[in-house]
């Protein structure tokens, strides 16, 4: 094997120019789907993350029906007490699980008394809440950061209702309601906070005490409208969504038909579309790098074969096996995919890390200045390793089998 | 018994629609340690001759053994696997190896064809390799490239890696015809020692009248027909 590697490593000098040319495609091919990778990935992560951990939490349970008519935030489907209690259990069984926090949701008018505007409110424990979407009181571009969100009396609303309702911290305002009955309240708060939206100004959703939440609705139980799920590990999303689903599959309605349904972020937010199109981008831009490797390797090797035709008669004809002249070519390529790949790979990661010195920042929406800050897994670097050796090496099968099954006698006479 | 024997030995080509008759029956016997030459115009035949005797080529009828082996029973690996082991080759352009150094050209056979690795271990693999270029004078040269070393002195690596892998046949399709005639006639003694030193059998085809009358045996070929009836000496 060490004798072929050595001809074979020898024969890519041998030709050093379109040696070099093959292994600057191959590693522009890798440095470009690596950096895609790591940069659309860091993207990727930082903007699931501004949503998660700063609105939706990673995983919601509603109850059955809810989230299909969640426009309309329907008081009838949320969850009783004894419901709330036995959730809150089965996500306390499950290890995965970091915190909770109940919410209560409703739809209302927005008055500063002079005019009134439509607004979802969000009833919720502050300190539940702050620990489930962390990088909410990060939202508030006016108003005290520090302390509780929310306290009994106070409001937090979003920037695009501040600004059209010209109201500012520290102003009353009023939010009617209509209760589950049909009864209609309204309930005084303090402006305690302006909050930005997580992908623009728009948004109108506000942010109340949970029982001042239950007290203008006149709920007469501690009922709960969604639980925002927070994990230790986003990466055990899926798995977590699963074991939460089953350990609550044995909550029935009166009909026996489960009562709950389990979300993650990606079934409540739009941009997992978006999510899903970098990972879709991902797939084209590895396909691309396939077809650079394939094409730019097989075309060497069939050149090299062409031009080393008396080269193969003389070698079969003193005796060379076939699958040694076979292996002799594969080799070859196998090389030029090393190479490229721990070139590309080497670089790739210099890039990286160059791009992580440098922090260069981005806006998104209304999140100004965020840090770029690329990182790219072991994995996915070791798959795409894999990937480009194993695609060069397919690449030079059909040159090196045709080497391999050449008439010596023909070959010889080759000129 | 010879070494290689035809009997009403046959190649027909077929170019096209039409049958290229290229040996026509020839019958002939080569004894072990000789030196033989096949000699004719161009167009005579010998190249083929030589492709069937180096099993590079099946023949269309007739029987031709070497060593004792019907060619015509050898299908591709087992061809390429004999060869390896009873067969060297000399080539009329040489035919070195570029990339590779005198000393690894020679080596080649042993590292690259011979797949029973146990029976060539390095030290005695350098030692073989050594004493063949000790044998052809280029010892001094082994560190070179081909691209590095005269046409007389590439001939010479090619006897030295014919030679490398102790076949009993040596088989050279106009080695002498890219050489000038003082080269022509030491490669031919070389070849001639070689043959006393190793007791290798030595057949190679010539169309220099000059050159066939250093062979001891001389087939005479003429449009695919042997003219000396297929005698050997």
């Amino acid at each position: 094997m060490f004798d072929v590697l050595a001809i074979a490593s020898r024969n890519l000098l041998r030709y050093r120019r379109r040696t070099l040319l093959t292994l600057l495609l191959i590693v522009i091919g890798m440095l470009a789907v690596l950096l895609f990778i790591a940069v659309a990935g860091s993207f990727k992560s930082m903007m699931v993350g501004q949503i998660t951990d700063s609105v939706l939490g990673h995983l919601q349970v509603h109850r059955k029906g809810y989230v299909a008519s969640i426009d309309n935030l329907p008081l009838n489907l949320n969850m009783k007490p004894q419901m709330v209690a036995k959730v809150e259990e089965a996500l306390k069984q499950n290890p995965a699980v970091e915190t909770w926090s109940p919410r209560v949701k409703f739809g209302g008018m927005f008055s500063n008394f002079a005019e009134t505007t439509s607004i979802r409110v969000n009833g919720i424990d502050p300190a539940r809440e702050a620990a489930t979407t962390p990088l909410l009181p990060g939202r508030m571009v006016d108003g005290e950061k520090a302390g509780a969100l929310v306290g009994r009396g106070q409001i937090v609303i979003p920037l695009l209702l501040a600004r059209g309702m010209k109201t500012g911290v520290g102003d009353t305002v009023v939010v009617v309601a209509t209760n589950r009955d049909g009864s209609v309240n309204g309930k005084t708060f303090v402006i305690r906070g302006i909050l930005e939206g997580v992908t623009g100004p728009g948004g109108r959703d506000g942010y109340v005490h949970i029982d001042d939440a239950r007290e203008l609705l006149r709920m007469t139980e501690a009922e709960v409208s969604e639980i925002a799920v927070r994990l230790k590990d986003f990466s055990r999303l899926e798995r977590t969504n699963g074991q939460i689903k089953q350990a609550l599959e044995g909550l029935t309605n009166k009909e026996g038909k489960p009562a709950l349904e389990v979300h993650s972020w990606a079934d409540l937010s739009p941009f997992a579309n978006l999510a899903r199109m970098i990972d879709l981008m991902t797939l084209f831009i590895k396909i691309m790098l396939v077809s650079i490797v394939l094409v730019a390797v097989m075309n060497v090797m069939i050149m090299a074969v062409f031009e080393r035709i008396r080269e193969i008669g003389t070698i079969a004809a003193i005796g060379t096996p076939p699958s040694r002249i076979l292996s002799l070519f594969l080799a070859e390529g196998l090389m030029l995919g090393l190479a490229g790949t721990v070139t590309g790979m080497l670089l790739s990661l210099a890039a990286i890390f160059g791009i992580n010195v440098w922090k260069p920042t981005f806006n998104f929406g209304q999140q100004q200045n965020l840090v770029m800050a690329p990182t790219i897994a072991a994995g996915d670097v070791l798959t795409i390793a894999a990937l480009v050796v194993v695609v060069a090496v397919i690449a030079s099968l059909q040159p090196a089998w045709k080497a391999s099954r050449m008439d010596p006698i023909s070959a010889l006479r080759h000129v | 018994m010879g070494l290689v024997t035809a009997s009403n030995l046959t190649k027909t080509y077929r170019v096209g629609d039409i049958d290229v008759p290229a040996i026509k029956g020839v019958n002939f016997a080569i004894a072990a340690s000789s030196f033989v030459a096949f000699v004719g115009p161009s167009g005579s035949g010998k190249s083929t001759l030589l492709n069937l005797i180096g099993c590079l080529d099946h023949p269309t009828s007739g029987t031709l053994k070497v060593l004792d082996t019907d060619i015509a029973t050898l299908d591709r690996r087992a061809a390429a696997r004999f060869r390896g082991e009873n067969i060297g080759f000399i080539f009329q352009d040489f035919n070195l190896i570029p990339v590779l150094t005198v000393f690894e050209n020679v080596e080649y056979p042993l590292r690259m064809v011979q797949l029973d690795g146990n029976k060539w271990p390095a030290e005695k693999r350098r030692a073989r390799v050594l004493r063949l270029l000790d044998a052809v004078g280029m010892t001094d040269q082994a560190d070179k490239r081909p691209d590095q070393i005269s046409g007389g002195q590439k001939q010479r690596v090619a006897v030295a890696r014919a030679l490398v892998s102790q076949p009993k046949l040596v088989l050279a399709d106009e080695p002498t015809a890219n050489l000038d005639h003082d080269t022509a006639y030491r490669i031919l003694e070389l070849m001639k020692k070689m043959r006393d030193d190793f007791g290798t059998t030595f057949v190679f085809s010539t169309h220099d009248p000059k050159i066939m009358g250093e062979a001891e045996t001389t087939f005479t070929l003429e449009d695919g027909r042997l003219q000396n009836g297929g005698s050997h000496v």
